[in-house]
């Protein structure tokens, strides 16, 4: 493997990763409000949320490219305010495999959440324990299984992605070009090596996720 | 130490369920036995008690502290009751170390000071060198045990036992309804025990509250509750033996003659009794003393004439079931049963004194 491909693996992994952190607290606590909660309209987020999962990726794409882009109401905020430019950039790729990842996370978690049972936590509660502490010290740690099965699907859905990736961020080498755009971008150049190469990377990497977190959710019956 | 009286007056009534519905209840110092079949709303009672659960309306007051009053709004949650409860199933958290288990509660002092009161409350109920143990490498028994030192170890202000024994397997029961009893008298906390079983109230309980449909009926010494009814459905939840519809005939100095099928029967005299009206006639099996003819003692003033139906042994003892003139339930201990050569078809005489024959006027 060249140091191209090298920098190409790393950057995808750092570009899933970070759209990881950013994801994470608040699709935790999405998850944990759905998982405890009842309110009138919760059907309508939960739709929402899970809507990037069924929809054409590129339909994601052009949403978010119409929310971030510098005429968008987020987008142009970001730009007058912060001088910061989200579209066409590393930005883009984050934002749009924390929106494709979202929905993993937060379906995986939210499962965890409600498979801990409510005797634990009210117990915590008789014991003087206030609701940042039960979360803290009884929630998470019982729902922790299931919570990083989601992150290692969600983390492996970050490394697959195309469609919204592509229509956000572009296809820039060295600056937006993630591994399955590289080996478009391949295909496209008729280097079928080199995109077989880096598909058996993908499906390496892949692989090793999946696998994790069908152990670790295996481990918990 | 006196300890503040609990208070209750509230209701609380399921989607489809039963209503609870707690009238006036007064829980003072020591142990409190809710006593009750299941349904009758003893745990729903308790998780109220323990701020799990929030009544409909009424109100619930723990010395000057009020933790519930429906018509003001206010609801003290679990949290700030300062309580220690122990459900039925323990509920210890299967993440944390037993010592981790323990400490959870006392999250407000120093470490040090946290570590002393946990080796203590470990060493009183005998868990040392299981500190490193999580729950489920823990016996039935242990657990019990963990659980009551993770809800004691904060010295809270009152204490609040979901059927502590209904978890563990018969002889473990046994053993261990003996130590609660003193590990309790020993803390000198509050308490509040659930059950369904009669000798575990007797043995365990200062006094018994018992539970109906939702409601508190009878409250009283432990014996008295279970041997003197004040009605029919109270009778019924303690499983006395021998009810049967009898007659007043005179009553005098205290005492009264009922007759319960062609048998006169000498009983005290209660409250609300009339010559001629009608009453339930109620007898604990453990009451009545069977003897050969000519054999009896001359103490007991009722003498009935019975035949063995049937012999039931029960652990210890045997349930004879007989019959004269009327249905008779008797609980005799084994060797009591081997001395007396006990056959079906037997005649006995079945002796049973007067203040435990008690009687329940019909329109109570």
């Amino acid at each position: 493997m060249s140091s191209a491909e090298w920098q190409l693996v790393g950057f995808s992994l750092r570009m899933a990763l970070a759209s990881l952190l950013l994801v994470l607290p608040p699709g935790l606590a999405l998850a944990w409000w759905l998982a405890k909660f009842n309110w009138p309209g919760k059907t309508i987020l939960e739709t929402l949320v899970t809507l990037p999962l069924v929809l054409p990726p590129v339909v994601t794409g052009l949403v978010l490219l119409e929310l971030f882009g510098r005429h968008g109401p987020i987008g142009g905020w970001l730009h007058h305010t912060l001088g910061l430019d989200v579209v066409f950039t590393w930005r883009a790729v984050v934002l749009a495999l924390a929106a494709m990842s979202l929905p993993l996370l937060v379906r995986a978690a939210r499962t965890a959440f409600e498979e801990v049972d409510g005797k634990y936590e009210q117990l915590a509660r008789t014991l003087g324990a206030g609701e940042w502490r039960v979360f803290f010290t009884i929630t998470l740690p019982l729902a922790r299984r299931g919570i990083l099965a989601g992150i290692l699907l969600a983390f492996a859905r970050s490394l697959g992605e195309f469609g919204a990736t592509i229509m956000v961020a572009g296809n820039i080498p060295g600056q937006t070009m993630t591994l399955p755009l590289a080996i478009y971008q391949a295909v496209q150049a008729d280097d079928d090596t080199h995109a077989w190469l880096l598909a058996g990377i993908s499906a390496l990497i892949a692989f090793a996720a999946v696998f994790t977190s069908e152990k670790l959710l295996g481990r918990r019956k | 130490m006196t300890s503040p009286q609990l208070s209750a007056t509230f209701a609380r009534q399921f989607p489809n369920g039963p209503e609870i519905a707690v009238d006036d209840l007064r829980l003072g110092g020591g142990v409190t036995v809710l006593f009750g079949a299941s349904g009758s709303g003893k745990t729903t009672l308790l998780r109220c008690l323990a701020g799990l659960e929030r009544p409909d309306r009424g109100r619930i007051l723990m010395g000057e502290t009020t933790w519930f009053d429906g018509a003001r709004k206010l609801w003290l949650p679990a949290r700030a009751r300062d309580v220690g409860f122990v459900p039925q199933d323990y509920a210890l958290f299967p993440h944390l170390t037993v010592a981790r288990n323990v400490a959870y509660g006392l999250s407000g002092l120093s470490a040090l000071e946290r570590t002393a009161r946990v080796t203590e409350a470990l060493r009183w109920l005998g868990l040392e060198g299981l500190e490193q143990r999580r729950p489920a490498e823990l016996s039935g028994g242990q657990q019990q045990r963990v659980a009551l030192a993770r809800a004691t170890v904060r010295r809270p202000q009152w204490l609040l036992l979901d059927e502590p024994f209904a978890a563990l397997d018969t002889p473990t029961r046994l053993r261990l309804r003996g130590e609660l009893r003193q590990y309790l008298r020993q803390l000198a906390i509050p308490t509040v025990l659930v059950t369904h079983d009669r000798f575990e109230a007797l043995a365990l309980g200062d006094s018994v509250v018992v539970l109906h449909a939702g409601h508190n009926v009878q409250h009283g010494a432990g014996h008295e509750v279970f041997s003197r009814p004040v009605n029919l459905a109270v009778a019924e939840v303690t499983a006395v033996e021998t009810i049967q519809p009898g007659r007043v005939g005179e009553i005098r100095d205290g005492l009264a003659t009922v007759t319960v099928g062609a048998r006169p029967l000498s009983a005290l005299a209660v409250a609300g009794l009339v010559p001629g009206g009608d009453v339930y006639v109620c007898i604990r099996a453990e009451d009545v003393v069977l003897t050969r003819a000519g054999a009896e003692p001359a103490s007991a003033r009722n003498r009935l004439p019975v035949t063995v139906r049937s012999l039931a042994p029960e652990g210890p003892q045997v349930r004879v079931t007989l019959a004269g003139d009327f249905p008779l339930t008797a609980l005799l201990t084994r060797s009591a049963c081997d001395e007396l050569a006990l056959r079906p078809g037997d005649t006995l005489i079945a002796l049973i004194k007067t203040p435990q024959v008690h009687l329940i006027p019909f329109t109570r």
